[in-house]
């Protein structure tokens, strides 16, 4: 599966930490490398979706990795694949085709970080209110918020 | 001849005897959102068992209750929800805020979790711990039970006290950002 | 009898639909969450999740606290089976650190997961049985439930939020006290898990409400993502368990419990037959529990030495200041890495990005319910309404890890 993967991406995308494979694909061969994966090296599990936001790291050359952790259950073999988005163009194409368990996943990373998934079938805000509007996991954004947890009506006993 | 009983006599024996009524019968509705309601369960389960003070019945039906225990914490989703549900309540009713995180917000100090639930509703009793422990919520009803038979009144005048009525913390001190229609709107 | 989960008519030729809420405040919820049902009379046509009402930014604080802080936000995580988040956790700071632990902590490790994982089950399954009208099952399951507290109690000091793990070991060694009251637990469960299988397994109400209700089958359940007792209730063999063995699994003589039906009762089954597997490991680990320290030695420079050491030697003493200083702590490379357990729930995973500071740059984790939740509409369509609790109480969702 190493050697496939090498061949197809170069020797310079894989990288090895503690027994973990991981690959580094480029945006637009995302879907094709992915639909290669799940149909003919047999990963069939999508483990997770997830994102990091690479503002105030190190060395960081690019503001977003995008993680997918996949998983092939016959031979219990792990990949990551991570790809790199900068701003602004934060789109990439959604993988529900493929694994319908990607669904919420991608939301999740949408409502996060702020990440579009083109062509996922309910792009919308899955865990914080439809109304709000910054992406809270991105690192610009303050633990504490920006007071949005405060902003609502008080009651009294009267009003009760 | 009649004798002139003075009128407040009878009112307060009547007081006396509609808050014995209600501290016996509290109908507690459970709002419980996160880790303490498990404590809650386990308080109303065999072991601790709260039948023994007379508040077991837990409905989940807000018209049903008198007592809400608010177990966990409440984020900005989930406030407007409680809101409704208190307003849904009948009087008299009482609260209790179960856990660190309904009273203060806990170690969640983040930008969704609401930092007290006092901030927003009235609070009658606050119980701290995370989780507190069954038996401390055992207690907690045990003083508001003495709470309601010292300061009942049959038309619930103990409400109308001014340092009853207020806000716990008022909203005016905290900082708010935006009120716009980008943000959440007040209540639904 | 359940009905035969089918639709006649494509829901787009009805009349008319009616729309029901779902929570966010219900009993069968548990927690909050909330569903919006599309009824055509009780058959339900669609259910649209809506979830985040418990949503309290448990990833961002991992950005602010370190390595050995964020542990007590784990166990907020998935409250009924706490010590196995603590567990996932450190396994997957570990993992980034790169430390092997001492035998001795690897098998107390496996010891509380197995609690921890009995302890999630008698509570999912009890809460399925509340809900499916079986209030004598939940008494039975919440009664077990208390000894697992009590041993906890013991061992740590807390109920359930237990905070037990620590990098490179744990709180503090195992007692003989604690390993009295694991091996009473391991006499004295058996007859309660007999006893709740003779009250749920051919009660005919439960069978009728949860055979054949809910059905995933095998592809599906991969293809959705689902790991853990859901997908081994369709017949996936997979068990990290077994399959990427970790802490001390791979010395004990244990068996995946599978069943192929994939419906709400396979679900409950698989759980029930787990419990006794658990049951088995635990009596196994605690037998051979191995002698030596818990925690990892002072040269390591990961967890905090013990007092005597701290007292009595150069090593310790250094150590310690070296610790707890701010700006020292241990080493950490700038790395990313994912590591994973067999939570009670699925598979419970962190992804972790270090930066060589004492906190984690980004701390992810992969909760088992959001992923399980997402299922929930595929399972319940054509079903009726009473169906529901059925499905709801199989999946076995925990709010606070569905929305973190
Ligand atoms: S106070 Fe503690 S136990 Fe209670 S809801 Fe908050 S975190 Fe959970």
């Amino acid at each position: 599966m190493l050697d496939a993967l090498k061949t197809r991406l170069g020797d310079a995308a894989l990288s090895e930490f503690r027994g973990q494979s991981r690959a580094i694909v480029p945006r637009d061969d995302l879907a094709s490398t992915m639909q290669w994966l799940k149909d003919d090296q047999g990963f069939d599990l999508l483990v997770d979706v997830t994102c990091v936001d690479y503002l105030s790291y190190r060395d960081a050359e690019h503001r977003f990795g995008l993680v997918y952790l996949l998983a092939n259950t016959a031979t219990n073999e792990r990949l990551t694949i991570r790809v790199y988005l900068d701003e602004p163009d934060l789109a990439v194409p959604s993988m529900c085709d493929l694994w319908c368990g990607a669904n919420w996943l991608e939301r999740e990373v949408f409502d996060m970080f702020g990440i579009e998934f083109r062509g996922h079938p309910n792009l919308k805000r899955i865990l914080m209110p439809e109304a709000f509007v910054a992406h809270p996991l991105r690192k610009d954004y303050p633990l504490q918020g920006r007071g949005e947890r405060h902003n609502f009506p008080v009651l009294t006993r009267e009003q009760a | 001849m009649a004798i002139e009983v003075p009128e407040n006599v009878v009112v307060t024996k009547l007081d006396e005897l509609a808050s014995w009524c209600r501290k016996n019968s509290l109908w507690p509705m459970p709002f419980a959102t996160a880790c303490c309601g498990i404590e809650l369960m386990a308080t109303g389960a065999s072991k601790h068992d709260l039948a023994r003070f007379g508040a077991e019945v837990f409905r989940f039906s807000p018209r049903q209750c008198d007592l809400m225990i608010v177990a966990g914490r409440v984020v900005m989703k989930m406030l407007p929800v409680l809101q409704r549900i208190w307003q849904q309540m009948h009087e008299p009713k009482w609260c209790i805020s179960m856990g660190a995180c309904a009273s203060t917000g806990g170690v969640f100090d983040t930008y969704a979790v609401v930092q007290g639930i006092d901030r927003f509703i009235p609070v009658d009793m606050y119980i701290p711990g995370c989780p507190p422990r069954p038996e401390q919520l055992i207690q907690a009803i045990i003083d508001l039970q003495d709470k309601i038979q010292r300061e009942g009144t049959i038309r619930g005048a103990e409400f109308e006290l001014a340092s009853r009525q207020a806000p716990k913390r008022a909203l005016v001190e905290l900082p708010t950002y935006g009120r716009s229609a980008a943000m959440i709107g007040p209540g639904r | 009898m359940s009905l035969a989960p089918s639709l006649e008519r494509p829901p787009q030729s009805q009349d008319y639909l009616w729309t029901l809420n779902f929570g966010p405040q219900h009993p069968a919820t548990h927690t909050t969450l909330r569903i919006v049902l599309e009824l055509d009379g009780e058959r339900v046509v669609n259910a649209i999740p809506d979830i985040g009402y418990l949503h309290s930014g448990f990833e961002k604080i991992g950005e602010k606290l370190d390595y050995n802080q964020y542990v007590t936000v784990t166990d907020r995580m998935n409250y009924i089976s706490p010590m196995a988040n603590n567990v996932a956790w450190h396994h997957a700071v570990e993992t980034l650190l790169g430390i092997e632990l001492t035998p001795r902590c690897k098998y107390i490790r496996t010891i509380i997961c197995e609690l921890a994982r009995i302890s999630d089950h008698l509570l999912s399954t009890g809460a399925m049985g509340l809900d499916t009208g079986a209030f004598t099952f939940f008494l039975y399951a919440f009664y077990q439930r208390e000894v697992i507290y009590d041993i906890f109690e013991t061992l740590c000091g807390a109920r359930f939020t237990n905070s037990y793990t620590r990098v490179g070991g744990v709180m503090h060694d195992i007692t003989p006290q604690v390993i009295e009251k694991i091996r009473r637990f391991v006499k004295t469960f058996p007859a309660t898990i007999d006893d709740l299988e003779k009250l749920l397994n051919r009660n005919r109400i439960f069978v009728d409400r949860t055979r054949q209700v809910g059905v995933l089958t095998k592809e599906e359940a991969t293809n959705w993502s689902a790991t853990g007792p859901v997908a081994r209730a369709s017949g996936v063999t997979r068990d990290l368990r077994k399959d990427e063995p970790y802490l001390a699994y791979a010395d004990f003589d244990f068996q995946v419990c599978c069943a192929t039906a994939g419906d709400c009762f396979a679900r409950y089954y698989v759980r029930m037959a787990e419990m006794r597997e658990s049951l088995r490991i635990i009596q196994q680990a605690i037998e051979n529990l191995p002698s030596g320290p818990a925690n990892i030695g002072v040269d390591e420079r990961t967890t905090l030495p013990s007092k005597a050491q701290v007292y009595q030697t150069i090593e310790g003493t250094i150590t310690h200041f070296e610790l707890v200083m701010l700006n020292r702590g241990f080493t950490v490379p700038s790395e990313e890495s994912y590591a994973a357990i067999e939570a009670p729930n699925g598979e419970l995973g962190f992804y972790v990005v270090g930066d060589g500071s004492d906190v984690a740059y980004r701390a992810r984790c992969r909760p088992p319910s959001f992923i399980h939740f997402s299922l929930f509409p595929k399972l319940i369509r054509g079903h009726t309404l009473s169906d529901v609790v059925a499905v709801l109480g199989s999946l076995n969702i925990i709010a606070a890890e569905l929305d973190r």
